[in-house]
């Protein structure tokens, strides 16, 4: 029997071994936190449609008493042995797991919005990062660290994305709808609060996405302006104070907000950056693994038997990553029928 | 017998003193009435000793060259130092064996030919002092040819390109010793009338030395080699011998290099020896750029080539300028050049709001970049709490920068218009001090403002001020850290010594090797002088630099710019901190070591 490993226990590695298991091929998925689910459990709801995303991790917990996966929590893989056929990951813990196919479904990192610190992220407590705001929504409570419920909300799209300052030049993709959409929830919690965006464009490329954002503006009150922030300061009452420079009138903008959400994007994880260092696998310039090509071999890598799932190729949506998914177990079944 | 061999020689030399005479009266005149009056005052003083002492280290022993690499050294005082010699003491050597002044210009030169008997032993000592001085050059010559090929022995990793009447000079002038040698081996091989190099030698050649058209071409080819070194030099880099002299004197004399492009500018043009010391010092090699350099960026002035690139794609670090053994003022050349090459903005900058004037004994002026970097903000906030200092934070909303950008751009006409805006305010606020926490800001308002009733302070320097007068606590974190010496605060402005204190007195510094340190401290790879680097030459740069700083392993990496911080921090492999935030945590949390944000995981995958 062919030993399959899975790294990574977000929803790319957990679908990935979902299908594998309804085949009745045994898995050992590698997970480096307590738990199951990476970066999904950070979210309260999915766009376009407000989806619970915990009802969406919950759908994949009966798979924890699957007698076919073996599920190695709080293990991370600190070496993984190319150089026989089986393959061997050997973990920090000393612990080694041979596979004869790999899935590495490793993910994504947030951009760290420390790194733009002229946003003052980690300096100034009323600017926080668009993940933190998704746990506000799930404790259903939004207020500064003061204990204020904030009136007026700023969300500052693009950042860590697009910016070449900070080396990232590519798209995220999510962060505008994931903006549209943390913003009607927020008019949502409160009814009373002014909310604007702050965006370079907004690349709504999904089928649903446009009307979300017409509704933010028809139905929401959430109003829009193009331009990027420069720099944000602190007011001696804690208010931030963003400099912006409005495009469509063509002036400089400054405006007091109680609190500013950073929509930080994403990033390609520790473990695949480590390899814009290491030889062993391929990765592109942002520090993505390389699919052979990304039309139709999007789930292999040039390694035999080392197979690519979610984001850890690229920014993607939870529903892209659960189709990239399933397409990368069916590779991983061609892989061991042929062998 | 009538001799015509010394006729090239001749008309070389004359061709190469008028040549000389004529641009150094004119680069006189060209020079600012002020300049004159300095350059005249200056011979009736000491400096003058001081200048012949520089003429004599710098420009005959190559002392600057020796100092950092003694085979270079070597090359270059053997062959200059040891020409000077054969000729001081070739005259000398005529003098004795004539007994008078009465010969010829261009009898030393080939005395060999001249005076074949050398009888008394004043001759023959004579004789073997110059066949020593000959063998010293020729040393120096194998040692040139040498480093043209083979370069890496003499410790090097370039070597300047050639132009082609570089090329002629530079192959005359390794001609001329070998020449000579073979001249002189001629003559010793009829007359006996060399010494232990030269009659050996001649030994050798034995019969084929009394061949007429050998004996005779012998000379001539000598007195070609010379001939055609005249003609080219001042065409070629060798010009640089007579024009550093020149810029020597002119140097002691206190002329300085202005903003704008002048004689004085010209002069250190030719001084350039092209010896390619400034090449292994300048970091643009990382980013794989090989032709901006200053060596290359004076050559294409002096051929009036288009400029553009290495007079735009060089971040104005000054690495080079301090390798520079003729001690040129290159960082100010460049920038005196750009302003000359930029087109004038017509911006009027009238649209600046003015923030509202308050009164002050101590003004914080952050600067554009400061701001960028809110963490030193608000660090430096804190101690001016802590102390008790009552500031006026200049630029806290409202901000006018301070001009040095515009300047390095070549835009002096746009800078001196924010220099005076800025400038009315400090005053009108009564200030004794203005302090400034980003070196681009301090290096203008240091050098460019005139504020003579107000004491400007770097940042730095006045925590340790704060240090030394016990108003700040000690409390010493037990972290490690680097310091990276921010060029325009480092090169550009002498400070080395307060920085350091200050870390010293917060953390545990870990001190970087001397290549790197101090007055060669790396480039963080974006200074704002480098107007048309792309953005990944800069990232090649700042990448190679914190490989380097990664290797001591250090919890942090300490600067005092902002924008070596927000550099430095887009790597990712090391904290930074500015030496404000330093000393902050250290006074609010100094038992607690935060983790460490920024620090890429690096485990090895094989």
């Amino acid at each position: 029997m062919k030993k399959i490993a899975v790294i990574g226990g977000g929803v790319a590695g957990l679908e990935v071994s979902k299908q594998l298991l309804e085949a009745n091929i045994p898995v050992t998925l590698i997970e480096q936190s307590s738990k199951i689910g990476g970066n999904i459990k950070n979210y309260a709801y999915l766009f376009p449609d407000f989806y619970n995303a915990e009802e969406l991790l919950n759908s994949y917990h009966y798979l924890i008493t699957d007698p076919n996966l073996q599920l190695l929590l709080n293990t991370e893989v600190a070496k993984i042995d190319f150089s026989k056929k089986t393959y061997n990951i050997l973990t920090k813990d000393g612990i080694s797991v041979p596979a004869d196919a790999i899935v590495i479904a490793t993910g994504y990192n947030t951009f760290d919005a420390r790194l733009k610190e002229e946003f003052g992220y980690g300096i100034y407590e009323n600017v926080i990062t668009s993940v933190q705001l998704e746990q506000m929504f799930k404790n259903k409570e939004i207020k500064t660290p003061s204990g204020k419920i904030p009136e007026r909300i700023g969300f500052i799209h693009c950042v860590g994305s697009r910016d070449a300052k900070v080396g990232n030049t590519y798209c995220s993709r999510l962060c505008c709808v994931t903006a549209i959409k943390q913003a009607i929830e927020t008019k949502k919690f409160l009814p009373s609060a002014e909310i604007f965006c702050f965006y370079i464009d907004l690349r709504m490329y999904g089928l649903l996405f446009e009307d979300l954002y017409l509704s933010a503006q028809r139905d929401y009150n959430i109003q829009f302006v193009r331009g990027r922030l420069s720099e944000a300061s602190e007011m001696l009452d804690k208010r931030i104070l963003i400099k912006v420079e409005d495009t469509l009138i063509g002036k400089p903008l400054q405006m007091s907000a109680d609190m500013i959400v950073l929509m930080v994007g994403m990033e390609a994880s520790d473990f695949s950056k480590q390899f814009k260092y290491h030889n062993g696998l391929e990765v592109n310039e942002h520090g993505f693994f390389n699919p052979i090509n990304p039309h139709n071999l999007r789930n292999l890598t040039s390694k035999d038997g080392i197979f690519l799932a979610g984001t850890a190729i690229g920014p993607m949506s939870v529903g892209e990553t659960l189709d990239h998914a399933r397409g990368t177990a069916l590779s991983v079944l061609s892989f061991i029928n042929a062998n | 017998m009538k001799t015509y061999f010394q006729y090239p020689f001749l008309i070389g030399m004359i061709f190469l003193f008028a040549f000389l005479i004529y641009l150094y009266v004119r680069w006189y005149t060209k020079l600012s009435k002020y300049d004159k009056v300095r350059f005249r005052k200056f011979w009736g003083t000491k400096k003058v000793w001081k200048a012949i002492y520089d003429s004599i280290n710098d420009g005959l022993l190559h002392a600057s060259i020796f100092k950092k690499n003694p085979v270079l050294g070597y090359m270059h005082m053997s062959l200059a130092f040891g020409w000077f010699l054969l000729i001081v003491i070739g005259h000398l050597e005529v003098v004795v064996a004539t007994g008078g002044l009465n010969f010829p210009f261009y009898y030393a030169i080939f005395f060999r030919y001249f005076e074949p008997v050398h009888a008394t032993t004043i001759a023959k000592i004579f004789a073997a002092v110059m066949d020593f001085l000959l063998l010293f050059i020729l040393v120096g010559v194998a040692l040139a040819i040498t480093k043209r090929f083979y370069k890496k022995i003499f410790g090097m990793k370039h070597t300047t390109k050639l132009k082609p009447l570089d090329k002629v000079a530079l192959y005359s002038l390794w001609a001329i010793f070998p020449l000579r040698l073979f001249a002189e081996s001629c003559s010793a091989a009829v007359y006996q009338n060399g010494s232990f190099l030269t009659n050996t030698t001649g030994a050798w050649l034995g019969n084929i030395a009394n061949s007429p058209v050998i004996y005779q071409g012998s000379w001539w080819l000598y007195s070609f080699a010379l001939c055609f070194f005249f003609i080219a030099l001042p065409f070629s880099r060798y010009m640089h011998i007579p024009t550093e002299i020149y810029y020597i004197f002119l140097r002691n004399a206190g002329i300085k290099t202005k903003k704008t492009w002048e004689s004085y500018a010209q002069i250190q043009l030719y001084s350039c020896s092209r010896c390619g010391v400034c090449l292994d010092a300048c970091q643009l090699y990382d980013a794989g750029i090989s032709d901006v350099q200053s060596v290359y960026f004076l050559q294409f002035i002096r051929n009036k080539e288009d400029a553009e690139k290495p007079l735009f794609g060089c971040l104005i670090c000054g690495r080079c300028q301090v390798e520079c053994p003729v001690h040129l003022n290159l960082n100010d050349l460049r920038t005196a050049l750009r302003i000359k090459a930029s087109k004038p903005l017509t911006f009027s900058y009238s649209y600046t709001q003015k923030p509202e004037q308050q009164s002050a004994d101590t003004i914080y002026f952050a600067g554009c970049m400061t701001h960028l970097t809110p963490g030193t903000k608000k660090s430096m906030a804190k101690i001016f709490d802590y102390v008790g200092e009552k500031v006026w934070f200049m630029d806290e909303d409202k901000s006018i920068c301070c001009g040095r950008p515009l300047m390095l751009a070549g835009q002096y006409d746009s800078a001196a218009q924010l220099i005076e805006k800025n400038t009315e305010l400090i005053k009108e606020s009564g200030a004794k001090n203005l302090i400034l926490s980003c070196p681009y800001c301090y290096k203008v308002f240091k050098e460019d403002y005139i504020l003579p009733d107000i004491n400007i302070k770097f940042h730095a320097n006045y925590i340790k001020e704060l240090i030394d007068q016990k108003k700040l606590p000690d409390s010493k974190l037990n972290i490690t850290a680097i310091y990276h010496d921010p060029c325009e605060l480092g090169r550009g402005m002498n400070i080395y010594q307060e920085p350091r204190d200050v870390i010293e007195h917060y953390s545990h510094r870990i001190p970087l090797q001397k290549s790197k340190d101090k007055d060669q401290a790396l480039c963080c790879g974006a200074g704002l002088g480098g107007i048309n680097l792309t953005g990944d030459a800069k990232n090649a740069m700042t990448h190679n630099a914190m490989t380097y700083f990664d290797k001591f392993n250090p919890d942090v990496l300490v600067t005092a710019c902002p924008l070596c911080k927000k550099t430095f921090v887009s790597d990712r492999r090391i904290e930074v901190l500015d030496i404000a935030e330093l000393v902050v945590k250290a006074i609010e949390q100094p038992n607690e070591l935060k983790a460490l944000p920024h620090r890429e995981k690096s485990y090895a995958i094989s």
